[in-house]
């Protein structure tokens, strides 16, 4: 019969598939899938934690920002709504203590000046060759769109399940992952050379980037029992500057969500009320003659 | 298909009310899409942080000089006026003028040699004459704009030509005795 | 637009514009009384939803272009302006480039509804060569446009495609320097793609003028693919018949666009591409966009440069074939047992295909992307020689025995309409 052997294409087509499928899995054994972190922004409902964007830019101040710029984000986006929140004043002072390079003034020269609110925080280097000069060669990528520009491949099925529940954070979850991820090289990986750290997530597990968070390195504003207001351990901190680097990376975040919202209840709504009209209109059809 | 006809009483109601709950819904839907379409040709976060009030220090302005600056991309007049060209604008009767201002009303109380206004002509726009040494001052010892022969007087009021209005004045204060504030 | 037109100018106004220009009842003979077969499932309402995307993609995109900057040094971070600083800028960026997927998904089902049911077959063969036009002019748009934020993949992306050109023997180096402008990729092909990729959408909309109107024209096919042979019996007009129903199906389908732009806005991108464009480092792995992937599994399945290219290019261009390569004179796969078997086939396939396009260039992945381009090929070619001795299943007589299940003597129809589609 025809159909059989048309059935039985059909089912090698779809064993080849998923044979295909699978494969990546086992290939990609050799770097772990980063773990899923609890994130406060993840899913339909999502919202920054004020305070945890506060830490993170605390973490990013102090630590990344002597070899990482920020160069698409501005101070003033620290008082934006969405965003860590902090007061206008907070980032009038904030700002003020940077320099910012200006000019040329009458002379034709270039002057510095204090920071405002509309400058962009400054970068550490002038530009890619000075930053990798000062870093062996490696490149401290600018983190504005960081979170957004890091991901991992998730594989079939999960890439389809995620369109339904809506995980995105591949890039936090990696990021986060990243910065916990330094470990003392396996028994019987080549010996790291200078400028090299091994990283349990890096691809090919080899990170220029010295392991750059330690417990207790950033103080944390004292909660009212005059304890930090959260751990101050790694994870904490990559959990804190994960999260200010995706408010960077995406920084209308909650106001997408929420409007997103609006707009769904609103279509439902107009598809419903489509549906019923679309109903009566056509239950009247035998009797169109008369309405046309 | 099958139950198709149309039965009477209230059905026609039930069904116009359905009807323009819908086109209701749908005229709001369509509304509201008009929101971020001209939004967007509102100015940007970018450009309103730009338009913060910014610092000028006065002292370098000789007497009788005049500065030009912007902000917010429009050009500013600072002229560190002479005697005589306060005296001239006090004297005048402001009952002839075509928009009637006094000297006091464009000037800050204590800072009257200073004078800060918009450089662009009430009229189409064009930038006057009259702040850089050499230029023509106009009749009345202001500017004097180029396009279509406005002249404004050391106040920066219109007197002669085609303009409507006064140079107009932006906002500012003095933060000290010789610096301003613009915004 | 055959045949009489039943508009009736009411007013003066009215009938002195008509003899003038008759707008109105252009738009009266093709959105209002135009009879359409009265069993249209929803998928014939993505013509709808496509007409909708373009013109919502033109109006997102104009306004994008107010605040882009197609320069190499700029364009990267004046797109990340517009979605910082821009009032709603990042709704408009995300509409916009989830738009052009959300389009895709409509174009894609729009073309297999037009194979499972045979829209292609005469009399519509122009208008789904138009179709194919379209197609293509869709595609070098959409290219195009994720050219411009500039960022890796953007960047990659570019090289790759046009260097498909340097397949072509003899001309092939050159045309690729006339399409960077340079010698590699570069601020001219950024500056002379973003032109493009404002003119190309108009095109399409010229296209898909056509498109209606040959479509217009002949008549809508329909889920049985008989014609329609009594207007009376087998046709609605399309007010508001079809209108209610186009715009039911529109709005469900922006639930899912809003779903992705609202909630997984870089779902469909590449995260790569937040990466700004860098000429000294590719990209650990670069792949199309999700659209392109079934013709890219093509390009990588043959081992040759210049016939990877020409299987890719011969991939889309035999659909424009297809009319003449279909022998069968039965148009819907409903009554079509064997090719209907085929078509699943050759969506598994396509689908198949494109996830091939996405896996890196290894094996089993290129063994299989062989045998199912062989397979995409065979389609068209098993279409060829099952018309010959398939055996196609009892058609209805009309569209209205079809719905009214053989009897239509109870469809007291419009008399006001003038049997007026040719059969």
């Amino acid at each position: 019969m025809k159909t059989t052997s048309f059935r039985r294409a059909l089912t090698g087509l779809v064993t080849g598939l998923a044979i295909a499928a699978v494969s990546p899995v086992l290939a990609a054994e050799g770097a772990p899938k980063p773990p899923r972190v609890s994130w406060s922004f993840s899913g339909p409902f999502g919202t920054f934690d004020r305070a945890q964007l506060q830490r993170g830019f605390k973490i990013y101040k102090e630590v990344c920002a002597s070899c990482h710029g920020a160069s698409l984000v501005s101070f003033r986006n620290l008082a934006e709504p969405g965003g860590p929140e902090f007061s206008r004043g907070q980032v009038a002072a904030l700002a003020a203590t940077y320099q910012i390079k200006d000019g040329p003034n009458e002379a034709g020269e270039m002057f510095e000046r204090p920071g405002r609110p509309a400058d962009r925080f400054p970068s550490p280097f002038p530009n890619e060759l000075a930053a990798r000069a000062a870093n062996g060669g490696a490149y401290p990528v600018d983190m504005s769109v960081l979170a957004k520009a890091r991901t991992y491949e998730r594989g079939f099925p999960w890439f389809i399940f995620d369109i339904f529940t809506q995980y995105q954070e591949n890039g936090p979850d990696y990021i986060h992952a990243l910065l916990t991820g330094y470990k003392d090289p396996p028994q019987g990986f080549p010996a790291l050379l200078p400028g090299q750290n091994y990283n349990e997530y890096m691809s090919g597990h080899l990170i220029a980037m010295p392991k750059p968070l330690n417990d207790g390195q950033v103080e944390y504003p004292k909660g009212a029992d005059g304890k930090a207001q959260a751990p101050e351990t790694v994870d904490q901190y990559s959990k804190d500057v994960t999260a200010f680097m995706m408010w960077m990376a995406e920084p209308h975040l909650e106001a997408r969500k929420r409007m997103g919202l609006q707009v769904m209840l609103f279509l439902a709504l107009f598809a419903g009320l489509l549906y019923f009209t679309k109903k009566k209109i056509w239950s009247r059809l035998p009797d169109h003659a008369s309405v046309h | 298909m099958a139950h198709a006809t149309e039965t009477t009483g209230t059905e026609p109601t039930r069904r116009d009310f359905l009807f323009l709950t819908t086109a209701a819904v749908g005229v709001v839907g369509a509304g509201s899409l008009l929101l971020p379409l001209v939004g967007q040709l509102a100015p940007d976060a970018q450009v309103v942080a730009a338009g913060a009030p910014i610092d000028l220090d006065l002292a370098p302005i000789a007497e009788g000089q005049a500065i030009k600056l912007f902000w917010r991309g429009k050009l500013i007049f600072v002229r560190n006026r002479t005697k005589k060209e306060i005296d001239e604008a006090l004297a005048v009767n402001i009952a002839t003028l075509r928009d009637p201002q006094t000297d006091q009303q464009r000037t800050k109380a204590g800072h009257e040699k200073y004078l800060v206004v918009y450089g662009s002509c009430t009229h189409l726009g064009c930038v006057p004459l009259g702040s850089s040494p050499g230029e023509p001052k106009g009749e009345f010892d202001g500017w004097f704009c180029p396009c279509h022969g406005s002249h404004y007087d050391s106040s920066g009021r219109i007197r002669k030509g085609p303009a409507p209005l006064n140079l107009p004045v932006p906002p500012y204060a003095f933060t000290a005795d010789t610096k301003i504030k613009i915004g | 637009m055959s045949g009489h037109s039943t508009y009736q100018p009411k007013t003066g106004i009215e009938r002195w514009l008509d003899a003038r220009l008759p707008i109105v009842r252009l738009v009266h003979d093709s959105a209002i009384s135009y009879p359409v077969p009265r069993n249209l499932n929803y998928l014939w309402t993505f013509g709808g939803i496509l007409a909708f995307m373009l013109v919502a993609q033109i109006i997102t995109g104009v306004i994008l272009a107010m605040h882009y900057t197609p320069n190499a040094s700029m364009a990267f971070n004046s797109v990340e302006h517009i979605m910082r600083d821009v009032n709603f800028g990042w709704l408009l960026r995300y509409l916009h480039s989830n738009g052009a997927s959300m389009f895709f998904v409509a174009v894609y089902i729009h073309i297999f509804r037009g194979l499972y049911y045979g829209s292609y077959k005469a009399p519509r063969e122009v208008l789904w060569i138009l179709g194919v036009i379209i197609f293509l002019l869709m595609m070098a748009t959409a290219f195009m446009g994720y050219v411009l934020p500039w960022g890796q993949m953007s960047f990659w992306g570019a090289t790759v495609i046009t260097n498909l050109f340097s397949a072509l023997p003899v001309i092939g180096e050159t045309i690729v320097t006339f399409l960077w402008g340079g010698y590699s990729v570069d601020n001219p092909t950024l500056n002379r793609f973003f032109s493009l990729h404002f003119l190309l959408p108009f095109m399409i909309a010229g296209v898909v003028g056509l498109h209606i109107w040959a479509l217009h024209h002949v008549g809508q096919n329909n889920p049985t693919g008989v014609e329609v042979k009594d207007v009376r019996k087998d046709t609605v007009p399309f007010t508001p018949y079809a209108t209610i129903k186009d715009l039911f199906g529109m709005v469900c389908f922006m639930l899912v666009f809003a779903w992705f732009v609202f909630y997984q806005p870089n779902f469909m991108g590449h995260a790569d591409n937040y990466i700004p464009a860098n000429p000294a480092a590719t990209p650990a792995h670069i792949v199309p966009e999700w659209y392109f992937l079934p013709f890219y599994a093509i390009l990588r399945a043959i081992p040759d440069k210049l016939g990877g290219v020409l299987a890719m290019g011969g991939a889309i261009v035999i659909l424009a074939f297809l009319p003449w390569l279909d022998t069968s004179k039965v148009k819907s796969m409903t009554y079509r047992p064997i090719a209907r078997q085929f078509f699943w086939m050759f969506v598994l396939v396509c689908i198949g295909l494109g996830y091939l396009g996405a896996m890196p260039a290894d094996e089993p992945y290129v063994t299989i992307s062989r045998i199912l381009t062989v397979l995409y090929f065979g389609f068209f070619a098993a279409l060829a020689l099952i018309g010959i001795f398939e055996k196609p299943t009892q058609l209805p007589t009309s569209i209205a025995d079809s719905v009214l299940g053989g009897s239509g003597a109870r469809l007291a129809h419009a008399t006001a309409s003038e049997p007026n589609v040719k059969g």
